[in-house]
């Protein structure tokens, strides 16, 4: 695996948390690589740490212990304002469930981290490029038609794609999901996996957390958690 | 750019941001209006009480008064910024009004004496406007109209006559005919009672030619004499002549301080002048004041009352703050997950700060605006609302029988509105600073995780 390929890496990742006066490791010395245009997946039991993991790749945690590197750079080394604006330009977070805002429609949704990366003088210089990339990606996930929609008015697969155009929406190098398809019925779901597979395709860069292993196999390779511990390396035959 | 859009969105959605800015609005309502009718009322008050006064008076701290006062009034009507003075005497009579041929006295009361020259106290206060009859010639307020001959008093308009519901004193067309017995307690230049019998008048009889309404004290207490009968009265007649007070009214637009300080410093070297002439030592005894500073005692009263006030509705805006605080804890726990969203979008702290500081921002403008907006109308139509009460339940806010006063003041005063205003505003942010902060600094990874629960 040639190093200048690998956009993102973790080192001996420790990351433990109180619940009341027990101490709970969820992980306990997490190594793993992900190389440029890749799909993998991280399969795990409930509680096996697989959230916490890509919470902490994606700047969102910190881990106790070890490092995380993003195209060689230490995010634990990162200040504040870096670290927003990693999450903001160059991460795309998809959760299990959406998380889109209920007072802004999907257009505005899609909006989002644009207008976070940017002052208003910002938004309003680039808001005609925005707009156009949001409806490009709305229609693209064939959510043309519901700009206007508020995210209580879309099915649950609709608020998903709407979720990933939104994390998409600044051409981010990676893809981060929680659990995409965990709120979802098999065919919404597998609808979905075609978008990232579709993406993946594209060069899109994904590290998909899942609990099923179905899922799981539509990825490029399987990394699977046990116990805070990674219990094996495997490419999808 | 989405701060504003969701503060706008949160501001219409939350109805829970509804009751902040009613509570807002409220505030505003209830300080604006009661500030500005107490402001009126003060103001009134003061305005009342200067027109009384004049703008600076040179008055002696005892009954027995001061000689020489034609000499000073001299003195001052040679300087450039004195445009009027009026010598006064001060004193208190037992007083018996009798009405026509009636035998029996129809009041009998202990009042203040003003003895006055009724045209040149016109020139100095609003005196000839406050009367009821003689107002084109205040001049002619001590001749009875029923027999100008006949030696005439004016009397306080309260003490003579009731008022109707609006307020207003029912004064009779003509004059009624009183016989007014003043009795006095006349006192010697060193400020013993005089003996009866010695030339000094204690007892007069006088007939009702006018009354006054100044809307102060005067109009229940006051008794109005001509000058001479009045030093007479008080045993203030003799050689030195003496007076109680000397009112003046300065030129427009001199400076009050700046004026009163230069009639203390002729005062002072008046006395001076005057050391071991007789009487001289009342001279002493003597204070030059602005109008404010002699009528301290009474609008002292007023302002506290005014500043007590202030406080308590002060109090009322602290009460705003904590429950803007209280919403906005609500909100921002409701509000959680989006936080943790903004942020796992590169949101930073600061950004979810002046979000929420935005929204209190909103809240603090648009329930100011509608507080404000309402005070003004309610103050415009105070006068119509209580009106209308008074017809339809016989309520009235202050009863007009009892309280001197006419309309309700509603003067709206910008500078008085802009501060409230922008307290509002600032109660607003107060009380959603502590909240805003704290919903800055969740990490996303939690709030993101209990909204998933």
């Amino acid at each position: 695996m040639s190093s200048d390929n690998i956009i993102l890496r973790a080192e001996g990742l420790y990351k433990s948390y109180l619940m009341g006066t027990t101490e709970v490791r969820v992980l306990k010395g997490v190594d793993l690589s992900v190389k440029r245009g890749e799909f993998v997946a991280i399969i795990g039991a409930s509680g096996s740490g697989k959230s916490t993991l890509l919470h902490i790749l994606g700047a969102l945690d910190k881990p106790d212990k070890g490092v995380v590197r993003f195209e060689g750079r230490d995010l634990g080394v990162q200040n504040m304002r870096q670290l927003n604006k990693f999450r903001n330009k160059s991460v795309g977070f998809v959760f299990q469930f959406y998380h889109l805002l209920d007072e802004l429609n999907v257009l505005e949704n899609v909006f989002l981290p644009i207008m976070a990366g940017r002052g208003i003088i910002g938004w309003l210089g680039c808001r005609r490029w925005a707009n156009k990339r949001a409806l490009d990606l709305l229609g693209e996930l064939g959510l043309g038609e519901r700009g206007k929609h508020k995210p209580y008015q879309l099915s649950g697969g609709e608020r998903q794609r709407t979720a990933i155009a939104r994390a998409l929406m600044n051409e981010p190098k990676l893809l981060l999901a929680d659990e995409p398809t965990g709120n979802l019925d098999s065919a919404t779901g597998n609808g979905i996996l075609r978008v990232f597979e579709k993406l993946n395709k594209a060069g899109q860069t994904i590290v998909m957390v899942t609990h099923d292993e179905r899922i799981a196999e539509r990825a490029g390779r399987i990394i699977t958690l046990v116990d805070g511990k990674i219990e094996n390396k495997s490419t999808k035959v | 750019m989405y701060k504003i859009i969701l503060a706008i969105r949160y501001l219409l959605k939350r109805r829970i941001s509804y009751f902040a800015v009613f509570a807002v609005a409220l505030c505003v309502f209830v300080v604006f209006v009661v500030i500005t009718v107490l402001s009126g009322l003060s103001a009134e008050f003061k305005a009342n009480t200067h027109l009384s006064a004049g703008d600076c008076i040179v008055s002696s701290k005892s009954l027995v008064g001061f000689g020489y006062y034609q000499e000073f009034i001299d003195k001052l009507m040679r300087t450039d910024f004195v445009e009027a003075t009026s010598p006064v005497i001060r004193s208190y009579a037992f007083v018996e009004a009798t009405y026509e041929s009636s035998e029996t006295p129809e009041f009998s009361y202990t009042l203040g004496i003003l003895g006055i020259d009724s045209a040149a106290h016109s020139r100095v206060t609003a005196f000839g406007e406050w009367l009821g009859f003689n107002k084109a010639d205040a001049g002619n307020s001590f001749k009875p109209s029923y027999d100008p001959n006949l030696p005439g008093c004016v009397l306080g308009v309260g003490v003579l006559f009731g008022r109707d519901s609006e307020g207003n004193y029912i004064v009779p067309e003509e004059v009624p005919k009183y016989r007014v017995d003043v009795r006095c307690f006349p006192l010697t230049a060193k400020g013993a009672l005089a003996k009866a019998g010695t030339g000094i008048v204690n007892t007069k009889t006088f007939y009702f030619s006018d009354c006054a309404e100044s809307k102060i004290r005067a109009d229940w207490s006051g008794l109005y004499l001509p000058f001479d009968e009045a030093q007479m009265l008080c045993g203030m007649g003799m050689e030195p002549k003496r007076v109680n007070a000397i009112h003046i009214k300065f030129k427009d637009g001199v400076g009050l301080d700046a004026c009163c300080d230069k009639v203390e410093q002729l005062w002072d070297e008046f006395a001076e002048e005057k050391v071991g002439v007789s009487g001289a030592n009342l001279l002493e005894n003597v204070r030059v004041q602005n109008w404010k500073m002699y009528n301290r005692h009474i609008i002292a009263a007023v302002e506290t009352e005014r500043i007590v006030m202030m406080i308590v509705f002060g109090m009322i805006g602290i009460i705003t703050v904590f429950i803007v605080l209280v919403v906005f804890y609500m909100i921002v726990s409701h509000k959680s997950k989006d936080i943790g969203i903004l942020k796992s979008l590169g949101a930073s702290n600061a950004n979810v700060l002046s979000l929420f500081l935005g929204f209190a921002s909103l809240i603090g403008v648009l329930g100011s605006l509608i507080g404000a907006v309402g005070g003004w109308q309610f103050l415009v139509h105070i006068n119509h609302i209580e009106d209308w009460l008074f017809r339809r339940f016989g309520f009235q806010l202050w009863d007009r029988t009892i309280y001197a006063i006419g309309d309700i003041p509603n003067k709206i005063e910008l500078n008085v509105l802009v501060p409230i205003v922008l307290c509002a505003v600032a109660a607003c942010l107060i009380g959603a600073f502590i909240p805003s902060r704290q919903a800055a600094k969740y990490e996303p990874v939690e709030t993101l995780q209990v909204a998933q629960l």
